[in-house]
């Protein structure tokens, strides 16, 4: 009934492979981060501008990221573009596809944040002299920065693990993507995604850690 | 020069001003007493253009605050304010507080906006604090900071909204002790208070405020000790 023999030692072989595999991972995960961040930035100015094309915008953006699947939007990029004469390769749709994933979250965490700010913030900024943009980027931003920053990592993870959904739009160098191709080779399903799963786990936990302690270095008062 | 024309301000159905006529001279500090909601605060967020006003004009050395073609932002320059809450900004220490406008909005080097930074709150009293945060400060030390912020734009007229009604009566005093010295100094002052031992103190005139129009406007002496208007007798009374 359980005839299955591991393999670890054949399948350890590929680490090294599988390991590239995961450099691309965190390369779209960091990219898509930092694309997403500053979106969701814009994002967050339209929502505030009280200007209702941009805001409309806005909120339509971060509506269709939250209650859609993930999958959906990196199809969407890839598939759905296509039909429209836009070719994007497997690597740009699935950071196509993150990156609004990204903007709608973060923009979302940003408006909670921002509702600990108090408006007299921005008054007395402006009572400074600054504009009103002045006022954002110099005081309202970085503390809306370092409220959402909890949520903020969490999403930073959940970008790593949805970069995991490329192999459904023909993404091969990834570490999901390279992982596919090693299990469709060996048929060793088991001990490739075990083995990807550790890796997925270790880059998870390091970034959660690392921007922990980002956070006590940065966040001093 | 600050002139008051006639300046009517509602929020919504409420008329906070209506129809207030005040000149300000250079040098002078003026105090503005009155009850809660007789627009007293109102009158200087107006003055500064962070409010809009319904009607009438003010004019700060010729230029028109709610004309369109006023640059705010220039203008506010010149006109600094500070609130009842001090709004200190919790992300920068103390010092970055005090530098921040001077460098972004003045455009001065680092050296520079420090060197005034460090002056300014030398003056107010908090050269010890420099590198802290305002979150480990009294409120009394967070208001003189804020007092200092807007100083450090050499402002040549000063708004004060309250700013000693949201500390614990201990603070109050270091406070007015910074507004006081600033008087000295010859800075033009509008204060608005409820802190009338200081108002009588150190203004030149003491304006009474009443359900948004300016009831009675005289020397302190006469308007603290001969009052002529029935509602500043009451408004007198009840806070003696």
């Amino acid at each position: 009934m359980f005839s299955y023999t591991f393999q670890w030692k054949q399948a350890l072989k590929a680490l090294p492979q599988m390991l590239d595999g995961a450099l691309v991972t965190l390369q779209i995960a960091l990219l898509s981060m930092a694309i997403g961040l500053v979106i969701a930035i814009i994002l967050t100015l339209f929502r505030m501008s009280g200007n209702r094309i941009l805001s409309g915008f806005a909120t339509a953006w971060v509506e269709i990221a939250r209650n859609t699947p993930a999958l959906f939007q990196i199809y969407m990029a890839h598939f759905g573009l296509g039909s429209f004469g836009i070719h994007l390769s497997p690597f740009t749709s699935l950071l196509v596809g993150i990156v609004f994933n990204n903007a709608g979250y973060l923009a979302e965490n940003f408006r909670g944040a921002l509702k600990a700010i108090p408006d007299t913030q921005t008054r007395a900024g402006r009572s400074l002299g600054m504009s009103s943009l002045q006022a954002f980027r110099l005081i309202v931003m970085p503390q809306m920065l370092r409220i959402a920053f909890l949520p903020v990592t969490n999403q930073m993870v959940w970008a790593i693990l949805m970069t995991s959904l490329g192999v459904t739009v023909g993404m091969n160098t990834d570490l999901t993507g390279v992982t596919q191709d090693l299990n469709a080779r060996s048929f060793r399903t088991f001990e490739f995604f075990a083995i990807a799963a550790v890796i997925y786990y270790v880059i998870a936990k390091a970034v959660t850690l690392a921007a922990r302690a980002f956070a006590s270095r940065m966040f001093r008062y | 020069m600050i002139e008051i024309e006639n300046v009517r301000k509602s929020f919504g159905e409420l008329e906070v001003l209506k129809g207030i006529n005040l000149t300000v001279d250079k040098g002078e500090v003026l105090t503005v007493i009155g009850g809660s909601g007789s627009g007293k605060s109102t009158l200087l967020t107006c003055i500064n253009g962070l409010e809009p006003i319904d009607a009438g004009r003010i004019v700060i050395d010729g230029t028109d605050v709610h004309a369109k073609s006023t640059n705010l932002n220039k203008l506010r320059q010149k006109v600094g304010i500070v609130f009842q809450q001090w709004n200190a900004f919790p992300h920068l220490t103390v010092l970055e507080n005090v530098m921040l406008a001077p460098r972004k909005v003045l455009g001065l080097s680092k050296a520079e906006a420090e060197a005034i930074a460090v002056r300014q709150l030398t003056h107010v009293g908090l050269a010890e604090k420099l590198s802290v945060y305002p979150n480990r400060m009294s409120g009394g030390q967070q208001q003189r900071m804020a007092i200092a912020r807007a100083l450090a734009m050499s402002p040549e007229y000063m708004l004060f909204d309250e700013v000693t009604s949201a500390l614990d009566p201990m603070l109050v005093g270091e406070v007015l002790d910074t507004l006081r010295m600033l008087a000295s100094e010859g800075m033009t002052m509008i204060c608005v208070t409820h802190e009338m031992k200081f108002a009588r103190e150190v203004s030149d005139r003491v304006a009474f405020f009443h359900q948004g129009v300016m009831a009675e406007i005289a020397p302190p002496e006469q308007l603290f000790d001969a009052p002529q208007h029935a509602e500043t007798k009451k408004f007198l009374a009840a806070t003696h």
